[in-house]
């Protein structure tokens, strides 16, 4: 049986989110229309590079005067307020929030570089590069959530596939660091099914267990032996593969198509998860025990077998994740360097709705923020890069909330299947 | 929790048959409530030796030698030799504190005491972020985001502690202490909220606070909270009038923040147990369908425990900031809040056990300390240690198993139920 049934989408859009979607939209109209374009003087310029450093093709700057640019913006977002408010958009609300927060964000970018100049390939670029742990992160959440096991320790099982990667990586090779993150990663995971699936464990004490654990042996490792003894911290790291070819092509190429293991390993996985999770048997099983156990288990389907292999292959993910850091990334392990990445991944996964390409895409916005706020320092705005770096979790609990629309978590998402 | 065939009660005559005085006493320790809690420290403690054994380069420098004996000993030594400084480290050194007592030397006795004075200060955030954590889940909620409250707790009290000048202590530290209490209460108050309005699950939403609070005073600590004279993210040093007073002389830091915790615990007591407030919150907490059909208020009752949790953890960055440390530098709290939970969990939600564990963590951190400048063992250790801890309290059977020793089943309550539903 061909699984189809993609995750479903609530058509009834209540007024008064209706009402609030449309007075947001006007509001961020005004946002750009009064503040950005009003700040800033009449015939000041706005300069977005196109060619990122060290790239061979070089292609035109994209140059315009930035206060005419900005009113067009603020038109548009008006205009698609006044539209939502009027006849609504109904289905599209959220196609049209999209489209705001685009704007919204061109608009800033617009603002921030006016009278200067903001390389926007290499924005871009290196916003695909931060996305990466993030989005491997939240491919683990989700594995494990589809089939109803909660796992907070994601960053744990990142930190220990960090250490573990650079510590074997040091002393054979790359590709043996990277098997060896993957078994401590799926190791760990392990430990949660076994307490959370056999003993039952509270799930989100067991991970927390195991954030501890992670942390702690982590560091600990590292100032007993991986700081005394440079030898064995020192991986170095998976070189850039230009595609051929492909890498050539302005501004795409350099976001795409000229980087390492890793974020290749990034863009597989969404195809692969998507495919695999929506579309085969495999993955109709994993939802279901994800959604309803019971029935899931009444069709023949072992429940916890599922449950095992799901959050193994999230400790695997979580452990690849965590080798990015040490052997595609800084090539040494340092304590907590994962800095909470493996956090932002769940929260991803949750504003991607449990799935594949939408975990990608809310990932690789958390990675514009991320790249964005490093480049806020360099040219000198006021606005703090801090807020900047709040946004992804801010936007996480509004998702959350359900201002934008209830997201389809599955429905025994946490809950210990019992067998009667 | 399912009730295993292993763990079903035997009817009593059978057992009155087979008891002596030691089996009843035995009976009383292994089936009592303390029971796990202690296993579980001891297998963390066995558990964290073995660690540091297996971590000991100059056993496997012994044993490649072919003294694998001899290897096997000096591991073993290690292992005890940290345990010992981790001993003297929290609680002091006997010979110490006897040859400064017949010495007389007024700063020798001070220094012979301070290691265990300090751990009770050590103890003091511990108590009032388990206190936090241990709130929440006697009403069901599950705050994590402890360390988030914690350090805007410390921000609004270090904030009232500088700026305002020429009050005198006894309304200066209340109020420096309101402040963080109303910081944290904040913070969990959002959560909360979310969760009562909106069903959003506090642990995601406590979480996401956590990292929003880091930023936060990340930002404030660069901004608008810097020492004018400084380029580095601290905060001026706050007034002497907003210190909390400190009953010794150097180098002995035990400060009044110690008693307002204990006190603070035999609050959280009174209103959980004693208030209809309290019954009502552990009646949610229990079973919200019930107490809904009770008429108890879940909205409110959810947004009250939250914004408790919050306030209480907020006490515990206000008391590092006013009882230790007196101003604020970026990331200053080093996992207290994470800590919390494991601890409210050994001492199984109450204000009595909460106390005690954060006793025990509070000698385990101290120790440490110690332990890493004298036997070279990281400090990092400890938080293996509360992981293991964690597990064996969280896994009732595994330490069943291991001990072979029948516990009581105790009624376990699911924390999670979904992210996002209720």
């Amino acid at each position: 049986m061909a699984a189809t049934a993609m995750p479903k989408h609530i058509d009834y859009i209540s007024p008064a989110r209706q009402r609030g979607m449309g007075i947001t939209f006007l509001l961020i109209g005004l946002l750009i229309g009064v503040f950005f374009a009003g700040s800033i003087g009449d015939g000041s310029m706005t300069t977005f590079v196109m060619t990122p450093g060290g790239s061979a093709t070089v292609l035109a700057d994209l140059v315009f005067t930035t206060r005419p640019a900005l009113n067009i913006l603020a038109t548009i977002c008006l205009g698609l307020g006044a539209f939502q408010l009027i006849r609504g958009f109904g289905r599209r609300t959220n196609l049209a929030l999209s489209l705001v927060a685009a704007l919204l964000i061109f608009g800033f970018l617009s603002w921030i570089a006016s009278g200067g100049s903001l390389n926007l390939a290499g924005l871009l670029r290196s916003m695909v590069v931060r996305a990466v742990p993030i989005a491997l992160g939240a491919f683990a959440a989700m594995l494990n959530e589809r089939a109803g096991v909660v796992n907070i320790a994601i960053e744990g099982m990142m930190l220990m596939g960090a250490m573990v990667g650079a510590l074997v990586g040091s002393v054979s090779n790359l590709w043996l660091g990277l098997l060896a993150a993957v078994i401590s990663g799926a190791l760990m995971a392990l430990i949660h099914g076994i307490l959370s699936i056999r003993y039952k464990t509270d799930q989100i004490i067991s991970s927390t267990m195991l954030l501890i654990f992670a942390t702690g042996m982590t560091s600990f490792i590292s100032a007993r032996f991986m700081q005394k003894y440079q030898y064995l911290n020192n991986p170095g790291i998976f070189k850039t593969w230009a595609i051929p070819g492909l890498s050539k092509i302005p501004v795409i190429g350099p976001m795409f198509f000229e980087h390492n293991l890793f974020t290749y390993a990034m863009f597989f996985f969404v195809i692969v998860l998507h495919v695999a999770l929506f579309y085969t048997r495999w993955g109709l099983r994993l939802r279901s025990v994800g959604e309803h156990p019971k029935a899931a288990d009444t069709l023949g389907i072992n429940v916890f077998r599922t449950r095992y292999m799901a959050v193994i292959l999230s400790g695997m993910m979580a452990g690849f994740a965590g080798a990015y850091f040490t052997l595609g990334s800084v090539g040494r392990f340092d304590e907590v360097m994962t800095a909470g990445r493996g956090f932002i991944g769940l929260a991803a996964m949750i504003f991607g709705n449990w799935t594949p390409v939408g975990s990608f895409g809310a990932a690789v916005l958390f990675g514009f923020a991320d790249s964005l706020s490093a480049k806020l320092g360099i040219l000198g705005v006021s606005l703090p890069s801090e807020f900047l770096l709040m946004a992804p979790y801010l936007a996480t609990m509004i998702v959350l909330a359900g201002v934008v629309g209830r997201g389809n978590m599955p429905a025994a998402d946490g809950k210990p299947y019992e067998k009667e | 929790m399912a009730q295993r065939k292993s763990n079903t009660p035997q009817s009593p005559e059978s057992k009155a048959k087979r008891k002596n005085p030691a089996t009843i006493l035995f009976e009383e320790v292994s089936g009592g409530s303390l029971a796990v809690p202690l296993l579980a420290i001891l297998s963390g403690l066995l558990l964290g030796g073995l660690i540091i054994v297996l971590t000991t380069e100059e056993m496997y420098a012994r044993i490649a030698g072919g003294d694998i004996l001899g290897g096997l000993g000096t591991g073993i030594g290690a292992a005890l030799k940290s345990y010992a400084a981790l001993f003297t480290g929290s609680i002091g050194d006997p010979g110490r504190i006897f040859s400064a007592l017949q010495n007389g030397d007024a700063l020798s006795i001070r220094r012979a005491f301070n290691p265990f004075l300090e751990s009770l200060v050590q103890s003091t955030p511990y108590i009032f972020a388990g206190l936090a954590v241990a709130l929440g889940f006697r009403t069901g909620l599950f705050n994590i985001g402890a360390e988030g409250q914690l350090f805007i707790g410390a921000l609004a009290s270090v904030w009232v502690g500088f700026s305002l000048e020429g009050l005198p202590s006894i309304i200066h530290i209340p109020l420096a202490l309101l402040a963080g209490a109303a910081g944290g209460a904040l913070w969990g108050f959002i959560p909360g909220l979310l969760k009562a309005k909106a069903g959003a699950h506090e642990v995601i939403n406590t979480i996401m606070m956590n990292y929003v609070a880091f930023r936060l005073s990340e930002y404030l600590l660069r901004g608008p909270l810097r020492r004018p004279e400084t380029f580095n993210p601290v905060s001026p040093f706050i007034e002497d009038s907003a210190k909390l007073p400190r009953f010794f002389e150097a180098p002995i830091r035990f400060h009044l923040g110690f008693f307002i915790a204990l006190g603070l615990a035999y609050v959280v007591y009174y209103f959980l147990f004693k208030t209809t407030w309290g019954f009502n919150l552990r009646t949610v907490g229990a079973n919200p369908h019930a107490a809904r059909y009770a008429g108890i208020n879940i909205v409110w009752s959810t947004m009250l425990a939250m914004s408790l949790s919050g306030a209480l953890a907020g006490l515990a960055g206000a008391n590092e900031v006013l009882g230790v440390n007196y101003n604020l530098a970026v990331a200053f709290s080093s996992g207290y809040g994470f800590d919390a939970i494991a601890l409210a969990l050994l001492g199984k939600s109450h204000p009595l056990g909460v106390v005690l564990s954060a006793l025990l963590f509070g000698f385990l951190r101290n120790g440490a300390i110690r332990m890493q400048v004298s036997a070279g063992i990281p400090i990092d250790i400890i938080s293996v240690l509360q992981a293991f801890i964690i597990a064996f309290i969280a896994a009732p059977a595994i330490v069943r198993t291991i001990y072979r020793v029948r516990l009581q089943t105790e009624g376990e309550t699911t924390f999670v139920s979904g992210w996002g539903g209720s």
